[in-house]
């Protein structure tokens, strides 16, 4: 337990997310990115949304499934076997009928966004930049943009 | 089934961010705010992390783990990165969560997500849909 809390201090966090950059790239070049997965999912359900060649689309990405089902049943482990007590990650108003519709709204625009932009924090901010490449370092001001103005506006 | 092996590192990283509570709002709240330094020390010193691996790769030529070259995939530079990227940030600062995040609070107990999860599932297939129409 003592080695497991040593995760909430930023200096253990930060790095071990960093370490995942290098992982993706030693094995198969992969880029680390986590909103590609929303694509994946989305040709699956509606087949034949977007992408030329469907098939090969799905069986190059399908490894971001399980990569979020992975963090899925992380989150589980987390809050429920390594912590005394779970904890709680929403405000209480968000479990409320407004609140859903909140989360709806906000979670387009999260979608609509990271595609939009192609990639979020994970493939922009944090491999991006990484990397560095341009866009990854315009993006992340940009995330910041549109947060700094919901946060000033309504919260 | 290949692909299976990569529920092990999504593990590992759904703990990660769950135990440094970068999947909390209040976090991402604060760090709108600038209220507390956490997150920025998180993605900074990930980014610190992944720029050193990176230059190694890079100056020494490191080859993956089948003994081939790593290419870095190059993200085009458009305005989808400045307009998207606003729009997520907008998203990002109601629901607490990016990406990854939105499958640790599920996982974490904090149901409500399921609905920033469907959200961002129609978001992104209204972008297929409205793709063609956008400025990039």
């Amino acid at each position: 337990m003592e080695i497991i809390n040593e995760l909430s201090k930023w200096y253990v966090a930060g790095p071990l997310i960093g370490l995942f950059v290098p992982f993706f790239l030693l094995f198969g070049s992969k880029m680390f990115g986590i909103s590609s997965s929303f694509d994946y999912i989305c040709s699956v359900i509606f087949p034949g949304s977007n992408k030329e060649n469907i098939t090969d689309f799905v069986n190059k990405n399908r490894w971001k499934f399980y990569f979020v089902i992975g963090i899925t049943i992380g989150g589980w482990i987390a809050n429920f076997l390594l912590s005394e007590t779970p904890e709680k990650f929403l405000p209480e108003s968000y479990h409320s009928l407004l609140g859903y519709v909140q989360l709806l709204a906000g979670g387009i625009l999260v979608g609509f966004g990271t595609r939009y932009a192609n990639g979020c924090t994970s493939g922009h901010s944090i491999t991006g930049i990484s990397t560095l490449q341009k866009s990854g370092i315009i993006a992340t001001i940009f995330f910041f943009v549109g947060g700094l103005i919901m946060t000033f506006l309504f919260y | 089934m290949k692909d299976l092996k990569y529920i092990l590192p999504g593990i590992l990283f759904g703990i990660v961010l769950t135990k440094s509570q970068v999947i909390s709002w209040f976090r991402i709240n604060s760090m709108f705010k600038f209220e507390e330094a956490h997150m920025y020390l998180i993605i900074c010193s990930a980014i610190a992390i992944g720029l050193v691996s990176y230059l190694l790769i890079k100056t020494f030529k490191i080859k993956d783990v089948k003994g081939g070259k790593i290419k870095i995939s190059e993200k085009e530079m458009n305005k989808g990165v400045v307009i998207g990227g606003a729009i997520f940030g907008l998203g990002w600062a109601v629901t607490g969560a990016c990406p990854g995040p939105i499958f640790a609070q599920i996982g974490a107990g904090e149901l409500p997500a399921i609905f920033t999860f469907t959200g961002a599932i129609i978001g992104a297939f209204l972008y297929t849909r409205l793709k063609s129409k956008l400025p990039h």
